[in-house]
């Protein structure tokens, strides 16, 4: 191993970077300059972006313990793009007078979660696997406790520490039993001397409950609501959707790796959890009138749609997954982002406050309606065709049944996403939220993400690349 | 650029168009440009093929092209038509032109009723001219979310409900046909090779029959929610009765002709040994659509209800001749389709004009209407005259050839299906008639109504046009009725 190999973890290495950096200017701007460094930070990442996409060595280091191939590349890209957007759109929220501060704080523990999420991504060993997983979990618990002049925030940093721990444990747990029965950490060996045991069953299901926890699946799913509401609106967008997205990728990872001989297995068990999570999610979406809580119930549902990619074990799944999740990122900071516009300029959330607000302010109502058109799976915009595929590789390996009620699934999430563009467009108000102007930065956002929902699905040679770069069992 | 596609981006432009203008007026000159050039094409593309038929060209499909889109998937952009296909074409056509000048008077919001209206249609030619089962049903998505938005923005009464209730309805259909679409596709390479989406390569092969079992009731009743099959009709009514004016006219004119054109173009051309063994129960079903929406219209006391239930019943007798599965009684399902389409969207057209003059639509309000509004009484009476089959209009073709073909069958249930399905001409015959004494003759019942105007050039425009096509099809059905019989020869083959 020489120097020249560390390059493999640029990924890594360039995040480091700008977080060290951010953490210098920090304590050389003075009072009056603290706000400059949102500015520098964004642009920062930006670059940080970019540097990602250019052509990446492949390799594996630490005697394999950290690997990096194509699809983990491409993962960690599709993540970056979803940080660098939740960025831009906090960007005019940082500059609130309380915030001042602290601009620093909610860059560093951002891009220190991130970090954990790319060394999570990369791992080839368990323990890597682990320390990636904390170190993504812990400072966003800080995260959502931003607004800590606020209980809501406060309760949710709370809560989301206390149940990633527990969450955490059991996850250790169960690993602590697959690796008494192989006797190695490491994804290649495990997979070899992996056997359909009880205990191995045992201790996947323990794992199985720790990664439901991070992807927040029913019934590991009851954190999400609260901490959602509770915590910053920018903050629960990086949760939903990057957080999320991550442990989605690093699940699908490891099940195909390592657990390939228990296949018969996870496909029962992700059978009835993705019907649960699905269901479950869309039945309390139905009744949520804050739009926080809406969206965190509706993205427990998006996550039970995940799962669809997964239980086949096929090589469309993983692409599927990978792809879904690029347009669920496009189409949730979307969401989020127009309330998050709306929660800044009017410090309104609930949806009744939003009846009528097409004729006060006709381009967020737009951009909210295709996102929830994309969410909602309906052409032509992206998440038409990320679903589609999803079911196509599902019914690929016959799982027909699953797919059904799925299907039927999304005819109750299309009712409450409509609810939206019904209070939007729809519904007259006495008191509508005013006509305001947005920001620059909030509208660089929302543009990226219509431009991503709209782009993602036609673009069929994205998919065709992640199709490359994705493999099965 | 191949002609078919150019079905799907004139409405593009066209709602470019209307993005671009500053006011009301624009858009509405702007919309009508765009149809009126969307017409032009359709008929060009109709004349095309029949000059391609002329010189010969016996292809089953014609005018074709096709896009790789998603290839691993084997996803291909691909058109092409058939003499059903640019029959519907010129249908929807002409229903999108009359239906630009029935909302000429649109006042709310108008850019963004035009943008809906014609988006919708867009998704309806794509549609009809798609032969890739995925584009297909995209297409046939696109043509269904914007009814939410015209219905709950624009519509009337109980807008709210009847927009989400149709939305979820036909969405629900929807999510059903794509599980039948799956299948399909899964099975569409029983003997190794590559899946594919593509109809005319899917027809070629025989899909399984325990496959067939599965997947065609998925399919067809997920066109037939969209072609109001009994039960699951109910959102006809209560959407079309709320809908504004224009969108009924396209939604009961064309969008119901999608289920009815899907069933067989998809449904049963694909799956012909399971549609074969299951008929009779749809059969039934469609037989109880007939009968049950006529027997619905007679109660109704709202215009618009009246109309919706008798489309029902007779969208209802669209699928029973797909059912029938001979050329009499499918080429008599074709032409009630397109009969259907325009006779409905001019009932709705003059309902909507109707009501925008006496701000009611309930009939025992109503009467002697004849007396101030003469051209549209008259148009009012041949609606309803084509509607309840009288001989040299269009409706008397299709029923002829839809009820002959029937009874053709040689099992006695079909038989006695066909006599109970006939029945409904009886009662279809008293609800017009019921209507037009009503409304239209008799003494002026409100004051209020003795000085209202006749149609403005506009309705009279929109009128006229749907008005040439059903008499057309009614005194020289010839033309048609050869354009289709051709077609169906490869479907019929398959069924047989």
């Amino acid at each position: 191993m020489n120097l020249e190999s560390f390059i493999i973890m640029r990924h890594e290495l360039v995040l480091t970077l700008a977080f060290i950096f951010i953490l210098v200017a920090e304590v050389f701007t003075g009072e009056r300059n603290k706000e400059k460094i949102k500015g520098i930070a964004v642009v920062l990442f930006a670059i940080v972006t970019a540097v990602g996409f250019l052509p990446a060595a492949t390799g594996s280091l630490f005697g394999g313990m950290y690997q990096a191939s194509g699809t983990t590349t491409l993962m960690k890209n599709i993540l970056n793009i979803g940080t660098l957007i939740v960025l831009i759109q906090s960007y005019t929220w940082l500059g609130r007078p309380e915030n001042r501060d602290r601009i620093h704080e909610y860059f560093l523990l951002l891009l220190s979660t991130l970090i954990g999420m790319n060394f999570m991504i990369s791992s080839g060993h368990f323990l890597m696997f682990y320390l990636g997983i904390e170190l993504a979990t812990i400072p966003l618990a800080a995260l959502a406790a931003y607004d800590r002049y606020q209980n809501r925030s406060a309760e949710a940093g709370i809560k989301l520490i206390l149940s990633s721990t527990l969450s955490s444990g059991i996850l250790l747990f169960g690993l602590s039993m697959i690796y008494g029965v192989t006797g190695s950490l490491y994804y290649p060996e495990v997979a070899a001397k992996l056997s359909s045991v009880p205990l191995v069953v045992l201790g996947f299901i323990f794992f199985f409950a720790g990664m439901g926890f991070k992807m927040s699946l029913v019934p590991f799913h009851l954190w999400t609501a609260d901490v959602y509401e509770g915590a910053p609106v920018n903050v629960t967008s990086y949760l939903s959707v990057v957080s999320k997205g991550a442990a989605a990728f690093i699940f699908i990872i490891i099940l195909f790796n390592v657990f390939p001989v228990i296949s018969v297995t996870w496909e029962k068990v992700i059978w009835v959890i993705a019907i649960m999570t699905i269901t479950i999610g869309n039945l309390f979406a139905l009744r949520q009138k804050n739009m926080k809580r809406f969206l965190a119930f509706s993205s427990i549902a998006q996550a039970g749609f995940f799962l669809l990619g997964f239980i086949g074990g096929n090589q469309l799944g993983m692409t599927t997954v990978i792809y879904y999740a690029l347009i669920y990122i496009f189409s949730n900071l979307a969401a989020f982002g127009v309330v998050s516009v709306i929660a800044e300029k009017t410090g309104k959330e609930s949806m009744d406050d939003y009846d009528g607000l097409y004729r006060t302010n006709p381009g967020l109502s737009i951009t909210m309606m295709l996102a929830m058109f994309s969410l909602a799976g309906i052409p032509p915009v992206a998440g038409f065709f990320g679903k589609f595929f999803l079911f196509v590789a599902a019914a690929e390996k016959g799982f027909y049944v699953l797919v059904t009620i799925a299907v039927l699934n999304t005819i109750i999430a299309l009712y409450y996403y409509l609810l939206v563009v019904k209070a939007m467009f729809i519904n007259r108000s006495d008191a509508p939220i005013a006509s305001f102007k947005s920001d620059f930065m909030q509208k660089l956002g929302l543009a990226i993400c219509i431009a991503g929902i709209v782009v993602t699905g036609f673009a069929s040679g994205l998919f065709e690349m992640i199709r490359n770069l994705s493999y099965g069992i | 650029m191949n002609i078919l596609t150019w079905l799907v981006i004139i409405p593009l432009l066209t709602i470019t168009g209307i993005l671009l203008v500053k006011d009301a007026r624009q858009t509405k000159i702007v919309s009508a440009i765009g149809m009126g050039i969307q017409l032009i094409v359709a008929f060009v593309i109709v004349f095309m093929y029949v000059n391609l038929r002329k010189s010969g060209n016996t292809d089953e499909m014609v005018l074709m092209s096709s896009f790789e889109w998603f290839k691993s998937l084997n996803i291909y952009y691909t058109v092409g038509v058939d003499g059903i296909s640019v029959a519907m074409i010129a249908l929807t056509s002409l229903v999108v032109f009359a239906g630009v000048f029935a909302s000429w008077e649109m006042e709310d919001l108008k850019k963004e009723f035009f943008i809906s209206l014609i988006l919708l249609s867009t998704g309806v030619f794509g549609f009809f001219i798609s032969l890739d089962l995925f584009t297909m049903f995209l297409f046939y998505e696109v043509a269904v979310i914007p009814m939410y938005i015209l219905i709950g923005i624009w519509g009337s009464g109980p807008k709210e409900y009847s927009a989400m209730k149709l939305t979820l309805m036909l969405m629900g259909g929807s999510a059903l046909l794509m599980v039948g679409l799956f299948g399909i596709y899964f099975n569409s390479a029983p003997d190794g090779g590559e899946l594919t989406f593509n109809i005319l390569e899917i027809s070629k092969v025989t899909i399984p029959i325990e496959a067939q079992r599965w997947f065609f009731p998925f399919t067809f009743v997920g066109f037939g929610v969209l072609g109001a099959l009994f039960p699951l009709h109910t959102w006809s009514p209560d959407g079309h009765s709320s809908a504004p004016t224009a969108v009924s006219m396209l939604h009961a004119g064309v969008l119901m002709k999608l289920g009815g054109y899907g069933a067989f173009r998809v449904a049963m051309f694909l799956m012909p040994e399971a549609a074969a063994e299951m008929a009779w129960i749809f059969i039934i079903l469609t037989t109880i659509s007939v009968v049950y929406g006529a027997f619905g219209a007679i109660v109704q006391k709202d215009l618009k209800y009246i109309n919706a239930y008798s489309s029902v019943s007779h969208c209802g007798m669209v699928l029973f001749a797909v059912l029938m599965m001979n050329k009499t009684a499918m080429t008599g399902a074709v032409i009630q389709m397109i009969s259907h389409g325009l006779m409905t969207a001019l009932f709705f057209a003059l309902i909507g004009m109707i009501y925008g003059r006496t701000h009611t639509r309930m009939i025992n309000e109503m009467g002697g209407l004849m007396k101030v509004i003469p051209f549209l009484g008259v148009a009012y009476v041949i609606a309803g005259l084509a509607s309840l089959g009288l001989p040299g209009l269009s409706g008397f073709v299709a029923e002829m050839n839809i009820f002959f073909g029937a009874f053709e069958h040689p099992e006695t249930f079909y038989r006695v299906a066909t006599i109970i399905a006939v029945s409904s001409i009886v009662i279809t015959a008293v609800y017009i008639l019921r209507v037009v004494a009503i409304l239209l003759l008799g003494p002026i019942r409100d004051n209020h109504f003795v000085g209202l105007g006749d149609a403005k050039w506009y309705e009279k425009l929109s009128l006229v046009t749907l008005i040439t096509g059903i008499v057309y099809i009614g005194m020289a059905p010839l033309g048609l009725s050869s354009l289709i019989r051709e077609s169906l020869i490869p479907i019929i083959d398959k069924l047989l």
